[in-house]
């Protein structure tokens, strides 16, 4: 289908195929997790910033089972409350990685992780002024969104659910409101429990996906990484497609005429 | 024949003895790790990985030294 290898889509001036971002937390092990990277088709990956342990530096590390020179490795803040950590957190990913490109998430509180947008939207400001190009982990509000946008993200990346929760999107409405008035790309960031999860985001207009939970814990991990991947891939069809319109009642496939 | 002078400084919340006069690159060097992998931060400001040959580790400065990690 060329209609489908064509359609790439565009952060900060970088181009991508894959749809699909996916975290590298809870696996199992850094082998099962580089094949579920693969058996996703993602081409970004999210990462976690962390103190080396200097008491034992021999023990394996994420980069020698997933390369950053092929998968793009997006420096993230989970774990951050305050902007001020969330800045300090990219600065040294910066240092590490050699790249501008981050996602910023700045959490409100450890029981929802629902993010704190006053700090988020404080540190995004910060953060484009020194020249990162901050992905922003956000609230549902097209109001916030906006402001993020004019405050210098470089895409809204608003939570479906509660991190972690798999409870799938609750707020479609508001999901669809931020794609229409976005001018950066919207990805879903949070809330994907299973496959029809990631392709209801995608036929809502998103351009992406990020997802963590989902993949790590489901039985088969490998597998569902594939499930996402076919998912997101047929939501974005569905949505370029152009769905039909809803009815209330019946409407018959075959014709009236020529019963017998 | 003199002894070498130590000084006392912090890694990663840790206290440790580093030899005076060392710089930060031979301070990561002799932790084992990959400067090329790694960030490096003293005293809450970032030190650039082109420069750690010439910062010289002086006594009660704070390291915190970084890498990436899975996470979501």
């Amino acid at each position: 289908m060329p209609e489908t290898s064509s359609d790439t889509w565009q952060v900060a001036g970088r181009t991508f195929t894959s749809r699909l971002i996916v975290g590298t937390g809870k696996y199992k092990d850094f082998a099962q997790n580089a094949a579920a990277v693969e058996a996703s088709g993602a081409e970004i990956v999210t990462v976690a910033v962390r103190r080396v342990n200097i008491s034992d530096p021999s023990q394996p590390v994420l980069m020698d089972y997933i390369d950053p020179k092929k998968i793009t490795y997006l420096p993230n803040t989970a774990g951050c409350f305050t902007g001020e950590e969330a800045i300090r957190t990219l600065r040294l990913a910066r240092e590490a990685g050699g790249w501008d490109l981050v996602k910023l998430e700045v959490l409100g509180e450890a029981r929802t992780l629902y993010p704190n947008m006053r700090e988020t939207l404080i540190a995004t400001e910060v953060l484009a002024k020194e020249g990162f190009l901050p992905m922003v982990y956000c609230a549902d509000d097209p109001i916030a969104a906006k402001q993020l946008e004019d405050a210098g993200a470089v895409a809204i990346m608003p939570l479906g659910a509660p991190i972690g929760s798999g409870l799938g999107l609750q707020n479609q409405v508001m999901i669809r409101l931020i794609v229409e008035g976005a001018s950066v790309p919207v990805l879903v960031d949070a809330g994907v429990g299973t496959a029809s999860d990631a392709a209801v985001a995608m036929e809502l207009g998103c351009d992406g996906v990020l997802m963590n939970t989902a993949i790590a814990e489901a039985k088969d991990p490998i597998r569902m990484a594939r499930a996402m991947k076919l998912a997101v891939a047929a939501g974005r069809e569905a949505y370029l497609a152009g769905r039909m319109q809803k009815r209330r009642y019946a409407d018959p496939s075959s014709p009236l005429a020529g019963l017998i | 024949m003199t002894q070498p002078d130590f000084i006392q400084v912090r890694i990663n919340g840790e206290p440790r003895r580093v030899a005076a006069g060392a710089s930060i690159a031979a301070l990561v060097a002799e932790l084992g790790l990959d400067p090329a992998r790694v960030a490096v931060e003293r005293n809450l400001t970032i030190v650039p990985r082109s420069t750690l040959g010439d910062v010289t580790v002086a006594d009660g400065d704070a390291f915190e030294i970084v890498h990436f990690v899975g996470g979501g």
